[in-house]
């Protein structure tokens, strides 16, 4: 008995907390995950930027090759700033 | 409480089967379910709190009332091993590894929140299918509220073995390790099923496949700890099953976080990663099925069970759905990028993970070779230490020379003039090592071992000449000292320099392990007390035998005092002996040699060298006595007993049974000073361990690297720099975010 009658606090505990967002009107809601995407891909493109200048300035990678990949690395950096604030622009429009 | 902790069990289930299914009904886009899913899995971890809650209480109030507690723990169980005892049962590990996962799954669906909405649906289904699989095995198999009615008055007590400080955290270290893998996991399935086979999963994941990277490894450190101070044996590493088992996964979760580095920067090795975190997983839930089902013969034969078959069907459902996943996806998961060059930093992380990938399938071999060759002859034949060691030393040994490479080469491709700047300190410091240990210390006998240690020096000096090359960058830039600077850059670039902390702690436990295996001086002597003998120059004197008796335990143990040069130290090497929860009627006093016994190893640590001593008794002549005893007190108990019986006093059965237990005791304290006063000789096992002190500080350094890695970046100060100033500031270098913070 002690059991049941503590199962059934315990699921309507459970059931008040879980079935919250079904009260909610259908939305999609909350930030555009778009933006999280695309911070997370800057911070990993500025992540192989320092790496590529550490190891250049290590004496690993000569100068040719460093102008070369750094100004990719640049360019794709750019490339997600851009649709960073596209995504923005669009989100605040 | 026992109620509370079934009916949160049950509700538990319940919780992980509606997350799942909401997850999924949420997968095109109704964030209401997705959130509602996210929040029965925080409600399952609420739960299985509360599940793990009672039953700790239950061990702590030895409330025998739970058949767990009764089984596993008892009233002379100390605190802390009574704290702890949950996970040495099985329905208490699978609680354990349920309960982990609720956590890892809270904290990955916490920071997913807002990102990967493609994905989350899906990983949270998984992550749920596995949680909600454990739960039922914790439901229906093995349930932690057994109740035992009535109760008993006193518990088995935790199995003599387990009790060592070590494993008070190597089980669920190990489990954490396991179960954090399932996070990576499931998002790579999640990522198969939508086709966004990007990095995204990756970045997301990285962090937890690290965390469970470094679980795993302090579990397996703190296993060999165990076994090198607790089995008496004189290893810390025997290529056991259950040993293997936690080892597989490290490997192959090892060459995970290597590779998809490569993905990360350039965008290759897809279905090579989402098939190593599946391997991966794979051996995890491996490890967990060879814990449990004692299907191999293995010093952790306390893990023998019937979930065997259950947790052997989920390895089934997970490769072979993957793999049907990962196939159906080849297409998708082409490389979007060729390596430019076989002499860079992307082709040496494919050797080292060739070589991890080796090693781990010729232990995988071993390891169920009892199995096989029973499939194919009927005959369970085992493959002994030897036929490991033939096979895995030359793969470590490249392994060692590798990860010293690996860090000194760029991506993409190097010059030979780079080559030759980074590498000539390197083989320098090799070729040093490597001639310097032949001649002085004889390493030409061994030429693994002169290998091993020349190719740690190469991956020692590799790494220090990286810091310090980093170190003087940074201060050309910025100035300071070179120590300060030094620790800026390993600051801000964390994941790198603590990689290479993790590769310089690996490469001296190694140098650990190469001398402690290939140069240790091994002995076993007969003494009485009063004999003496000398073993690598230690001068070793059986001073006294010693015997300590309490309700549990006889212990035989001897007192050595070992000298050498000016070093003079003693030591105390002991074999206790268990009496188990239950003795026969006929058997009560000799009965304590019936149950588990233990080493309790004499030994004194050192920078250069280890002594290491373990005795075997000769208790022939205790157990005869005690066997006269037994008779004696059978005798005497039956006499007693009649009396009580026939007595009108109707206390007299409990003060007869009170008298007899004292009676017992002096008995047994009698037999066991025999043992002082007539000293049979006894064995000891004498072992000269040069450099293992090594071992574990190099395992203490790699942890450190490990956390180092792990340690989120401060990320306040990335959010000052919005989109616009960085996309202008692109372009003028001198000002860009990434070298303000570099």
């Amino acid at each position: 008995m002690t059991e049941v009658l503590l199962g059934a606090l315990l699921f309507v505990l459970v059931a008040a907390f879980v079935l919250v967002p079904l009260r909610r009107e259908r939305s999609q809601g909350g930030e555009d995950p778009r933006i999280a995407e695309l911070e997370s891909r800057k911070e990993a493109k500025y992540r192989e930027i320092r790496d590529t200048e550490l190891d250049h300035a290590a004496g690993k990678l000569d100068d040719e090759d460093f102008r070369r990949q750094d100004a990719e690395l640049r360019r794709d950096a750019v490339a997600i700033l851009n649709q960073l604030d596209e995504v923005k622009g669009e989100d605040a429009g | 409480m026992i109620e509370l902790g079934r009916a949160a069990l049950v509700l538990a289930l319940l919780t992980a089967i509606y997350a799942g299914i909401a997850a999924l009904i949420g997968r095109n886009g109704d964030r209401r379910w997705v959130d509602s899913s996210r929040r029965a899995v925080y409600a399952l971890c609420a739960l299985l709190t509360v599940c793990v809650l009672v039953i700790e209480a239950a061990f702590l109030r030895n409330d025998f009332s739970f058949q767990l507690v009764a089984d596993h723990s008892s009233t002379t169980t100390p605190f802390y091993y009574r704290l702890t005892s949950m996970w040495s049962s099985q329905a208490g590990s699978l609680l354990l590894w349920a309960w982990v996962l609720s956590i890892a799954s809270s904290a990955v669906l916490f920071a997913t929140r807002n990102r990967l909405r493609e994905l989350v649906p899906y990983a949270t289904a998984v992550l749920m299918g596995v949680g909600g699989f454990f739960v039922a095995l914790a439901v229906f198999a093995s349930n932690p509220f057994e109740q035992l009615s009535p109760a008993p008055l006193e518990g088995a007590g935790l199995n003599p073995l387990l009790r060592h400080p070590a494993m008070l955290m190597h089980p669920p270290m190990l489990y954490s390790g396991y179960v954090f893998f399932t996070v990576p996991f499931a998002f790579a399935i999640a990522a198969l099923i939508t086709r966004r086979l990007d990095a995204s999963w990756i970045r997301i994941t990285r962090r937890f496949a690290l965390i469970a990277w470094t679980f795993l490894s302090i579990g397996i450190v703190l296993g060999a700890s165990w076994s090198y101070s607790e089995l008496g044996w004189g290893g810390y590493w025997a290529w056991d099953p259950v040993e293997n088992a936690s080892l597989m996964p490290w490997l192959m979760g090892t060459a995970f976080l290597h590779s998809i580095m490569v993905q990360e920067k350039r965008g290759m090795l897809k279905v090579w990663n989402v098939t190593l975190i599946v391997g991966t997983f794979s051996l995890a839930l491996l490890g967990t099925f060879l814990v449990r089902s004692g299907v191999l013969q293995s010093i952790h034969a306390f893990g023998a069970s019937t979930v065997g078959a259950p947790i052997l069907v989920l390895i089934a459902v997970v490769l072979i759905g993957s793999t049907a996943l990962i196939v159906s996806r080849l297409d998708d998961l082409r490389s979007e990028k060729r390596i430019d060059s076989l002499f860079s930093r992307e082709s040496i992380f494919l050797v080292n993970n060739f070589l991890l990938v080796a090693l781990c399938a010729v232990i995988f071999w071993g390891t169920m070779f009892p199995l096989i060759s029973e499939l194919f002859t009927g005959d369970k034949a085992s493959l002994a230490a030897p036929w490991f060691d033939r096979y895995t030393t030359p793969l470590a040994i490249l392994l060692v020379l590798f990860t010293g490479i690996g860090p000194l080469l760029a991506w993409r491709r190097v010059t030979w003039e780079s080559a030759r700047r980074v590498f000539v300190a390197p083989a320098a410091a090799a070729l040093a090592v490597g001639v310097g240990t032949a001649v002085l210390f004889d390493t030409g006998r061994r030429p693994w071992a002169l290998l091993l240690f020349a190719f740690s020096a190469f991956a020692l000096t590799a790494l220090a000449q990286e810091i310090w090359r980093g170190g003087a960058a940074r201060r050309a830039l910025s100035g300071g000292s070179i120590p300060g600077a030094m620790l800026a850059v390993a600051a801000r670039n964390r994941r790198r320099y603590g990689g290479y902390v993790v590769h310089a702690g690996i490469a001296v436990l190694l140098i650990g392990v190469a001398a402690s295996s290939s140069f240790q001086t091994n002995r076993e002597v007969n003494l009485r007390p009063g004999d003496s003998t000398t073993v690598d120059g230690y001068k070793v004197d059986y001073k006294r035998p010693t015997v300590s008796v309490d309700n549990e335990r006889i212990a035989f143990g001897s007192v050595l005092d070992v000298s050498k040069d000016s070093q003079r130290f003693t030591i105390h090497p002991t074999r206790g002996y268990f009496r188990p929860p239950s003795c026969p009627p006929q058997r009560l006093i000799s009965c304590y040699f019936d149950g588990e016994s233990t080493s309790e190893v004499g030994l004194r640590r050192g920078l250069r060298r280890d002594f290491w001593t373990a005795v075997q008794p000769s208790i022939g002549p205790v157990l005869r006595n005690a066997r006269g005893a037994d008779r004696k007190f059978q005798l005497l108990a039956r006499g007693r007993m009649r009396l009580a019986a026939a007595s009108p006093n109707p206390q007299a059965i409990t003060q007869q049974a009170a008298l007899l237990q004292d009676v017992r005791g002096l008995a047994i304290r009698k037999i066991a000073n025999g043992y002082l006063r007539d000293t049979p000789p006894a064995v000891f096992h004498v072992i000269v361990n040069p450099l293992v002190t090594w071992m574990w500080i190099g395992a203490v350094v790699a942890l450190g690297g490990a956390l180092i890695a792990v340690w989120p970046a401060p990320g306040a100060r990335r959010r000052r720099v919005t989109s616009l100033q960085a996309a202008r500031l692109s372009h003028q270098p001198s000002r860009a975010p990434w070298r303000a913070r570099a």
